[in-house]
């Protein structure tokens, strides 16, 4: 991205923030459902399930009281229910696999919900939602908000194979049209998301993506290539959640036109596709507001 | 409030400036204290000690710039943050606005930018005192921080005693990494620090077994939290025992009423909650209560008799 863009030339504004504040709360788990590679729990958390809106995502404690593993697990919101919150778990390391072995009746420790949620397009306006693994089950809530609101919503569905898919039946119930890729051909069809995309953009007047950054990357640049807005929920790791350890920066281009490390917690996980500087992350470039007062300089 | 809580008098002070309770924020755990208004009160704490920050503002390192560690955690931020400026004009008019005191943590490069930060933070409502950053292992020169020299310790406490609001107390955060805390703790005294904040993390270092390179971006790190809790206490009661009339602000790996405890009977006598926040946004508050408790158990009837009661 070049940085000399102009600071009215983007298609997207800044998400705004939630509407309440998140609460801190022991809660119970009311089920645990396996869901290929994935472990589906649904919390009885009426206050978190009250205030969370589609694109917040919720900060687990893991191990119990007596834990070595103190960073908070955070993971998207997908969906609501009567007093509920259900969040889709995909076990890789010591903290998602101690959540995914959670069973009904145990309790856990959340903090939500958090972050920025989806702003949403006007009323009628044709919304692409593009999910990547377990990435998806964060659009499920957004895909019914969606419709409520008269958009018409295509949904693309991704992962590296048929187990890693995830939340296909429900986005199906919910969206006028579902697509499914995934790279080995073991479901739908082979090939990574942006086969579908590439084909589905044209008629949609916004997207929406979750999932891993190299997918988030590619579904926005082919959202901004075809002039259309694009809303990405990114997954960086966090030791908080709650924006107070300054670990899930990612350089973001601010409504003045400035890059800045912005937190992926409070400042997004929703976040204007084109104002992401994805080729960035993990680098400072020395435009990054305060990058100077660090030693790098203009090049 | 329990009945055992209100039974213990746990007022204490910074220097001469009281607090109503000992436990604090610890620098560059919560921020400038706003994330964590939905989770306690921010009036009950002692202070929130704000997040060290700079004449400039400061984008930090590129990530990844965190990795667990068994117990704790590496960090390696760089002091991201608003500059002086941003603080002055947004961070401290939000706390004083809400009445909540702020210890504010100062840091730089040469001595001349501890001492003009002083002077810019002189008179500034709502602001208790200063904690000097001497000892943040995330900055260009590593190891070799202010305060692993008791000379260069020194001339930094001594330019922002002088330059800092006289009502203002100004405290000195040691490094661990260093091979006679004493000697350090010695020399900023002389120069002129109110107090010591012990202790600042210990630089570490996590190697990805996968990628079979440093983790984190910035390579190496701080180390904190509860891995590090014996070393901190270690630290406290050394100092103490070395130096018992100079305050003690105590920090490292604090996570229950216990473990503040051991920190207050080691010579602390105030306290900051850090990495254990990030665990649970509300620690800070749980901690006073726990260490209330813990204290009228022990039949103390206020927190200034507990302070250094472990070197009888």
């Amino acid at each position: 991205m070049s940085t000399s863009r102009a600071k009215g030339s983007y298609l997207t504004q800044p998400a705004p923030k939630a509407s309440q504040p998140p609460v801190q709360r022991e809660v119970e788990v009311v089920s645990a459902r396996p869901v290929g590679a994935y472990v589906e729990l649904t919390l009885a958390a009426p206050e978190v399930a009250q205030r969370a809106q589609p694109g917040q995502f919720v900060a687990f404690a893991v191990g119990g009281p007596m834990t070595a593993n103190l960073l908070r697990r955070s993971i998207a919101i997908a969906g609501t229910g009567e007093g509920t919150v259900t969040v889709v778990v995909a076990p890789h390391g010591p903290g998602s696999t101690w959540l995914a072995e959670r069973r009904a009746g145990d309790t856990v420790d959340v903090v939500g919900p958090l972050g920025r949620p989806f702003p949403l397009p006007g009323s009628g306006t044709t919304a692409l939602l593009v999910g990547g693994g377990y990435g998806a089950a964060a659009l499920v809530g957004l895909a019914g908000l969606l419709r409520s609101h008269g958009s018409r919503v295509l949904a693309v569905t991704g992962a590296a194979d048929a187990a890693r898919l995830c939340s296909v039946e429900e986005l199906g119930a919910v969206a006028d049209r579902v697509e499914v890729t995934t790279d080995d051909g073991s479901a739908g069809r082979a090939g990574r998301v942006t086969v579908a995309v590439d084909e589905l953009i044209g008629e949609s007047g916004v997207a929406y993506a979750c999932g891993p950054m190299p997918m988030l990357r590619a579904v926005a640049d082919a959202a901004t290539a075809a002039g259309v807005p694009s809303y990405v929920a990114v997954e960086e790791s966090m030791a908080c959640g709650i924006g107070v350890c300054m670990t899930c920066v990612l350089p973001v281009v601010g409504s003045d036109g400035q890059t800045r490390f912005s937190r992926s917690c409070t400042e997004g996980p929703v976040f204007g596709g084109d104002r992401v500087r994805f080729a960035d992350v993990g680098s400072l470039p020395w435009d990054v507001v305060g990058a100077d007062a660090m030693g790098v300089v203009r090049p | 409030m329990t009945v055992l809580d209100t039974a213990v008098d746990m007022t204490t002070a910074l220097g001469s400036v009281p607090l109503v309770g000992p436990v604090l924020t610890a620098s560059g755990c919560s921020a400038f204290g706003q994330e964590l208004e939905p989770f306690v009160d921010l009036t009950a704490l002692g202070a929130v000690v704000t997040k060290s920050v700079q004449l400039r503002p400061r984008s930090g390192r590129p990530t990844p710039r965190m990795a667990e560690t068994p117990s704790g955690m590496l960090n390696s931020i760089g002091l991201q943050g608003p500059g002086i400026d941003g603080l002055l004009a947004g961070e401290l008019p939000w706390l004083a606005e809400r009445g909540v005191p702020a210890f504010v943590s100062i840091a730089g490069t040469r001595v001349e930018d501890f001492a003009e930060l002083a002077t810019r933070l002189r008179g500034v409502p709502g602001v208790l005192g200063l904690e000097v950053n001497i000892s943040c292992p995330n900055v260009e020169s590593r190891g070799e921080v202010f305060a692993c020299d008791p000379l260069a310790a020194s001339d930094v406490i001594a330019a922002v005693r002088a330059a800092a609001d006289p009502a203002q107390p100004v405290y000195a955060k040691l490094s661990p990494d260093v091979t006679d805390i004493v000697s350090v703790a010695r020399a900023v005294t002389e120069a002129g620090a109110d107090g010591l904040s012990m202790i600042n993390t210990l630089l570490g270092l996590v190697i990805d077994p996968d990628t079979m390179k440093p983790v984190l971006g910035g390579v190496t790190g701080g180390l904190s939290g509860p891995a590090v809790r014996p070393v901190a206490v270690r630290c406290v009661w050394q100092v103490h025992q070395a130096l018992p009339e100079v305050p003690i602000l105590g920090m490292g790996g604090i996570r229950s009423g216990l473990d503040a405890l051991q920190f207050v009977l080691a010579g602390a006598s105030a306290v900051s909650v850090g990495t254990a926040v990030f665990h649970d946004p509300s620690a800070t508050a749980r901690v006073h209560r726990e260490l209330a408790a813990a204290l009228a158990e022990r039949g103390f009837s206020s927190l200034r008799e507990a302070v250094g009661y472990a070197h009888r």
